[in-house]
């Protein structure tokens, strides 16, 4: 049997997964894991996450979506240019409903691509270290490196109160 | 039927505590396992509902639209009040699935699953009736703007082209958003199904294994998706007033049509959602997750948004007298007093006089009275429309343009078929995704946690 690649914690309470977060951390690990059934501040605090770069994708796709339904209406008006109830070609007043529409359309669709593109979904096969449980009342952190990490991660899992330590 | 890798069955729960994540899951999951005979029943029903509809269309395209009741120059009836209807239907998922996420509701999250697929569902039964309202349906396309080979475009400037855009695209965001709101769930299900549910699941939920980098962006895009929805929401429905308002009609040309109609949404959407959790928490055993303080918030929105609604029409009615307008006062004249009194006060009793029953505790609170009152605000709502649409039509500018539209068999027929449509859909549903939103629950009880303070 090959060298385990990582070792999972298995909890069960949340505060005794940011224990084992906070102690990884003191150790200097970089390379672990978190899963979670729900998403807690907690987690996000100790983790020290960043503002997700999906903003930026909102942003471009909200404003592509304006441009895109001004230009299409604008586009189409101009291309069969035929009078109707006396108003110009170009009438911007109705032209905002369909560029209201398109921003927020094509500003909702690259939002959801962007979570899936920086999310890494959809995600084929098996992640290391995960355990169906993860998806129901327990928390896992998965820490990956060589031989002496893992046994010290090991340990660390232990003392801040997993109820089962694997290693995968 | 494939089933889940253990049997489960619901907590009987009579039994307020907070449940724990594994009883969520287990609780939720418990209203995906096969179903029973009087849900197969409840369906049969349903698909008979549903062929009555379709031989109703299927008539009116063999004989045409003669055998509605349409006739000049009303073309215009139950067709186009039951569209608005059903979009008004869809308003009250997104208003508790986004606009209350952004007000950060936290009751919100037992009810609104049901609201956001009773919203996709409701949107697909509006999208039919522009096109069963067509003599010609198979033109239906022509409001699609595409290139073809006559170089001709839909135009813009036009209200009906707006809606098109306006509910194509709610169609598209609210079915999105329901989707990515089910990924968590979907992988929660995945992970106790097996045979070819847990392959289904697997493909549903995009291999999500909730891992802090897969919350973290799923986080913020689904907050991101709430700010779009907001607006959107109340983009709908008033671009839906405007097919309207936007017309010269006597009671159709008014400015207040746009909250008058986005608030009508809320109040008939807030009352579609307490007709279905009633029965549907009572089957599934889900009396402690969707608790009556959800039912009582429902009541309190369905109550404001009433009193808006009440106030609109008093608005109306004041208008068209206070204007000076000879058009607009015989038209109102005619709404309350004319061919059609009997319309328009099946509206008023159901929208204004029956919610007023939500000022007492006692009433809101009691779920026998709460699901009668909801469907008599329903009854109302599609009535509004029905008055707003036909009275309007029916008394137009000079005499002999007045007629009397009445339905036939063919618009109940289609009616009925859409009500069957929307049941079916979300009887389907019922049994593939969960009915409330796991995840959320989950993060809104208290978080395991240490009996002993750490370190």
């Amino acid at each position: 049997m090959s060298a385990p690649a990582g070792v999972v914690g298995v909890f069960g309470r949340l505060d005794a997964t940011v224990a084992a977060i906070e102690a990884l951390q003191g150790r200097g690990y970089a390379n672990y894991r978190v899963y979670s059934p729900v998403p807690r501040p907690e987690l996000a605090e100790v983790l020290k996450q960043k503002v997700s770069a999906v903003r930026l994708f909102t942003l471009f796709g909200a404003l592509f979506g304006t441009c895109f339904g001004f230009f299409y209406a604008i586009a189409t008006s101009l291309d069969w240019p035929l009078i109707t109830g006396g108003k110009p070609i170009i009438s911007w007043p109705p032209f905002i409903v369909i560029g209201f529409e398109t921003t927020i359309l094509l500003g909702s669709l690259i939002t959801v691509g962007g979570m899936f593109l920086l999310a890494g979904l959809p995600k084929l096969g098996r992640a290391p270290g995960y355990d169906p449980r993860f998806s129901d009342d327990k928390f896992g952190v998965v820490a990956f490196g060589g031989p002496a990490q893992l046994a010290e991660a090991r340990e660390l899992f232990r003392t801040a109160g997993a109820e089962e330590v694997k290693d995968v | 039927m494939a089933t889940l890798a253990t049997p489960i069955a619901a907590t009987p729960v009579h039994d307020q505590a907070l449940p724990t994540y594994a009883e969520t899951t287990r609780d939720v999951i418990a209203t995906l396992q096969p179903p029973g005979r009087k849900y197969y029943v409840g369906l049969g029903f349903v698909l008979l509902g549903l062929a009555f509809g379709a031989f109703g269309w299927g008539w009116q395209l063999r004989y045409g639209l003669g055998v509605t009741g349409y006739q000049p120059p009303i073309f215009w009836g139950t067709y186009i009040a039951c569209f608005v209807f059903w979009v008004g239907i869809a308003h009250s998922g997104t208003l508790i699935s986004a606009i209350l996420l952004l007000f950060r509701s936290t009751w919100r999250t037992a009810v609104y699953r049901c609201a956001e697929m009773m919203t996709v569902f409701a949107v697909m039964t509006a999208g039919l009736f522009p096109v069963l309202h067509l003599g010609r349906a198979w033109y239906a396309y022509w409001v699609f703007p595409y290139p073809n080979f006559r170089g001709v475009w839909s135009n813009f400037r036009s209200p009906l082209v707006w809606d098109v855009f306006a509910i194509s695209t709610y169609l598209t965001v609210s079915a999105t958003f329901l989707t990515m709101g089910l990924i968590p769930d979907f992988a929660a299900v995945r992970d106790r199904a097996i045979g070819w549910r847990k392959q289904l699941y697997s493909l549903l939920s995009f291999g999500w294994k909730g891992s802090d980098r897969e919350w973290r962006h799923f986080g913020r895009m689904y907050l991101y998706l709430a700010g779009f929805a907001t607006p959107l929401v109340l983009s709908v429905h008033s671009v839906v007033s405007w097919d309207f308002a936007m017309a010269i009609v006597p009671g159709w040309h008014a400015t207040i049509f746009a909250p008058y109609f986005v608030a009508g949404a809320i109040f008939s959407g807030c009352a579609m959602v307490i007709t279905i959790l009633v029965p549907l928490r009572k089957a599934y055993h889900l009396e402690r997750y969707i608790q009556v303080r959800h039912f009582e918030n429902l009541a309190k929105v369905c109550l404001l948004t009433g009193l808006i609604v009440a106030y609109a029409y008093g608005v109306e009615f004041l208008m068209a007298w206070y204007s000076g307008n000879p058009f607009e006062r015989a038209s109102f004249y005619n709404r309350a007093f004319g061919d059609y009194w009997w319309a328009t006060w099946i509206m008023l009793s159901c929208n204004v006089f029956v919610p007023q029953l939500l000022w007492f505790k006692k009433l809101r609170t009691n779920l026998s009275v709460l699901f009668v009152v909801s469907i008599l605000i329903n009854v109302g709502m599609w009535f509004e429309r029905w008055v707003i649409i036909v009275t309007g039509l029916s008394h137009e500018y000079e005499p002999w343009q007045w007629t009397y539209y009445f339905f036939r068999w063919p618009e109940i027929a289609i009616l009925v078929g859409s009500f069957c449509w929307f049941s079916m859909w979300f009887l389907l549903a019922i049994k593939f995704l969960p009915v409330v939103a796991i995840s959320e629950l989950k993060e809104a009880l208290p978080p395991p946690l240490k009996a002993q303070a750490r370190r």
